[in-house]
């Protein structure tokens, strides 16, 4: 009897629903092919249903109501794991992770503290301080612009990274700082996004930095019109606007969400530098405008971020955002 | 630094303004002749989409607006069709134009690009570029860079203020159209028809939807993305009702709206005396907080055409 039981102990510990179930993946709003952060994961779900020739379900949310049915409706269907992209599904992971405790959950951008869930998060503090380094070395006026969609935590993050990053390099620069909105529209409004880059280079700016999702192709475009510089966000989006990019700041959301599918942990991951989460993009498109010695003093800056000689504050550890 | 400033402001209010000041008299046309249309915003967005996919597919800058405001003079028919021929509630119809546009213009993009919604991004022979590139130089920043440093369809919707004006106000068209708006009873005495006084208004409405929507993207940005109007459609709505039906009016506060955007631009992030830095949601709700308080303030009773909103029913 005492046999049978260890049995079924050990059967129900190797049946881990993993085996069975195909794994699913809710993109957040601003969809799969935003050619920006959703990309990201799109692009690590592709390599990894190219690698292991399974099936992933997807879905893509057309509104805030959805992500929760979307997530409840893909655990029941039996989907393990289940990869939530966006801090603003965190609502419902939470919710619906607790109703499934068998399925593995990974959010990224967000924790979520259930022990079947994996939470990733990226130091994009350290990502944002090389191209603040990038774009004050880049700068002949002395003046860089900060363009971020919602203004929300997360966004507040890329900016205090990449003031620090432009103050490092050049103590007397001058940063000019606008948030597109304060809804989830903010995320997809290329005319204002063109609209506020062209006030910061009004102002005498000549590089800016846009995390703003669909919003940051009008800055690139703006910047394009106007023969200056801007710096991509999350996925590497160098291609966009050949010669005018100066680099962007990558985030690999491939990376994680290809790892989730592969083992899923549960638990918090942080991804920064060192772990090569978040990185400068330098690729055939943006080699001839970053001059080597910017790019030397970046590595340097990126060499000493993970060896632990420049600490980046984390706006989230510190919301005033000193340094 | 002053004149920088200056002429950089004006220069952006009046991108900003653009396509409010052509949705803002596209809606006193529709409005004059006694139709409610809260459809601008739907309209605008599908002319951007149209504009867009157009101007992808055939690089052509004449073809991509002449689709765009095909498309937004049809849908102004079918605004017709549901309201003036069918008597249908035009609040409804003009909502259902926007709710439709909003999806059916994702699932396109979708459907033909596969970009997540949005087009790819037009070159630079297809978009607007400023009329007269070399003003800033010869001007200065205020004349050459605010004033003159803009493309074709800024000054095409700064002359159409006065077109519509002079159309209203000065034809026997345009007596017409006030007519059917005030009371169509009487136009139709008059032997004239009521319901083709009304789509023609309607038609103008869609033109001028079409050029709001290809301004934004043939000049304002590349490339078409889901729900890129973003209100501006509502806000010129405002800006019709805060200028009383007039085409004057409503330039002005078009312009006013749209200096209020850029001033909110300015002073996002600067500290401001004995009040300090002023939270982003504070500044960006000031011109929706002005549109509120002006309209309270300064519109009177019985401004609004007579028959605005009431179907015409034909007496036998």
């Amino acid at each position: 009897m005492r046999n049978l039981v260890r049995l079924g102990l050990a059967a129900l510990a190797t049946a881990s629903p993993l085996a069975w179930a195909d794994p699913a993946i809710v993109y957040d709003m601003g969809g799969k092919f935003d050619k920006s952060f959703n990309e990201a994961a799109y692009r690590g779900l592709q390599k990894w249903k190219k690698d292991t020739g399974k099936p992933v379900l997807e879905f893509e949310i057309a509104n805030e109501t959805q992500r929760e049915q979307a997530l409840r409706r893909l655990a029941e269907r039996g989907s393990n794991p289940i990869i939530a992209i966006g801090f603003s599904q965190a609502g419902a992971v939470e919710k619906v992770s607790k109703e499934f405790p068998k399925v593995g959950f990974t959010i990224i951008d967000m924790v979520v503290k259930h022990p079947n869930v994996q939470s990733v998060l990226f130091k994009e503090h350290e990502g944002s301080f090389l191209v603040g380094v990038i774009a004050a070395l880049t700068s002949k006026t002395g003046k860089v612009g900060f363009i971020g969609g919602m203004d929300i935590p997360l966004i507040r993050k890329f900016q205090c990274g990449y003031e620090q990053g432009v103050k490092y390099a050049n103590p007397k620069a001058e940063i000019f700082v606008n948030m597109v909105g304060t809804t989830g529209a903010a995320w997809s409004d290329p005319a204002r996004g063109g609209e506020l880059a062209r006030s910061h280079f009004s102002r005498g700016a000549d590089v800016i930095f846009a995390a703003a999702g669909g919003t940051g192709l009008g800055v690139y475009q703006a910047a394009r019109d106007a023969k200056k510089f801007a710096i991509g966000v999350d996925s590497n989006q160098n291609y966009l606007q050949p010669g005018t990019m100066l680099t962007s700041m990558v985030k690999r959301v491939e990376v994680s969400v290809y790892d989730a599918l592969t083992a899923h942990k549960p638990g918090l991951t942080t991804l920064g530098l060192k772990e090569d989460g978040v990185d400068y993009a330098l690729d055939q498109y943006n080699e001839k405008v970053l001059a080597p010695e910017v790019k030397k003093k970046a590595d340097q800056a990126k060499a000493d971020i993970i060896a632990g000689k420049i600490k980046v504050t984390d706006f989230m550890a510190d919301p005033t955002c000193k340094y | 630094m002053d004149a920088i400033l200056a002429g950089t402001l004006l220069a952006s209010t009046l991108r900003v303004a653009t396509p409010l000041i052509l949705c803002a008299l596209a809606g006193v046309l529709a409005e004059r002749s006694g139709v409610i249309d809260l459809g601008l915003e739907g309209k605008m967005l599908f002319a951007a989409f149209a504009a867009a996919a157009v101007g992808t597919v055939t690089g052509s800058t004449f073809v991509a607006m002449l689709a765009a405001c095909g498309i937004a003079v049809l849908m102004s028919w079918l605004h017709g069709f549901a309201t003036v021929t069918h008597r249908g509630d035009q609040v409804v119809s003009g909502m259902a134009l926007n709710i439709i546009t909003y999806g059916l213009t994702a699932v396109l993009a979708i459907a033909w690009f596969q970009q997540g919604g949005q087009t790819p991004p037009l070159g630079e022979d297809v978009r607007l570029r400023p009329l007269w590139p070399g003003a800033g130089e010869t001007f200065g920043v205020i004349v050459g860079e605010g004033l003159l440093g803009h493309d074709g369809l800024v000054y095409t919707a700064l002359a159409l203020v006065g077109v519509v004006w002079f159309l209203l106000y000065r034809t026997r068209l345009g007596l017409r159209l006030r007519a059917v708006g005030e009371n169509p009873n009487m136009v139709d005495a008059a032997g004239l028809s009521v319901r083709r006084l009304r789509y023609l208004a309607l038609s103008m409405n869609g033109v001028l939807c079409g050029l709001a929507g290809a301004y934004l993207v043939l000049a304002q940005s590349a490339a078409f993305a889901p729900n890129m109007t973003a209100g501006r459609g509502y806000m010129a709505l405002a800006a019709m009702i805060f200028g009383r039906w007039r085409p004057v009016p409503a330039l002005a506060a078009c312009l006013l709206f749209g200096f209020l955007d850029t001033i909110a631009v300015r002073l996002q992030g600067v500290k401001l005396p004995h009040i300090g830095e002023v939270p982003v949601q504070a500044i960006q709700a000031l011109p929706y907080l002005f549109t509120v308080v002006l309209l309270a303030a300064f519109i009177g009773r019985n401004v609004a055409p007579q028959a605005l909103g009431r179907p015409y029913v034909k007496e036998h």
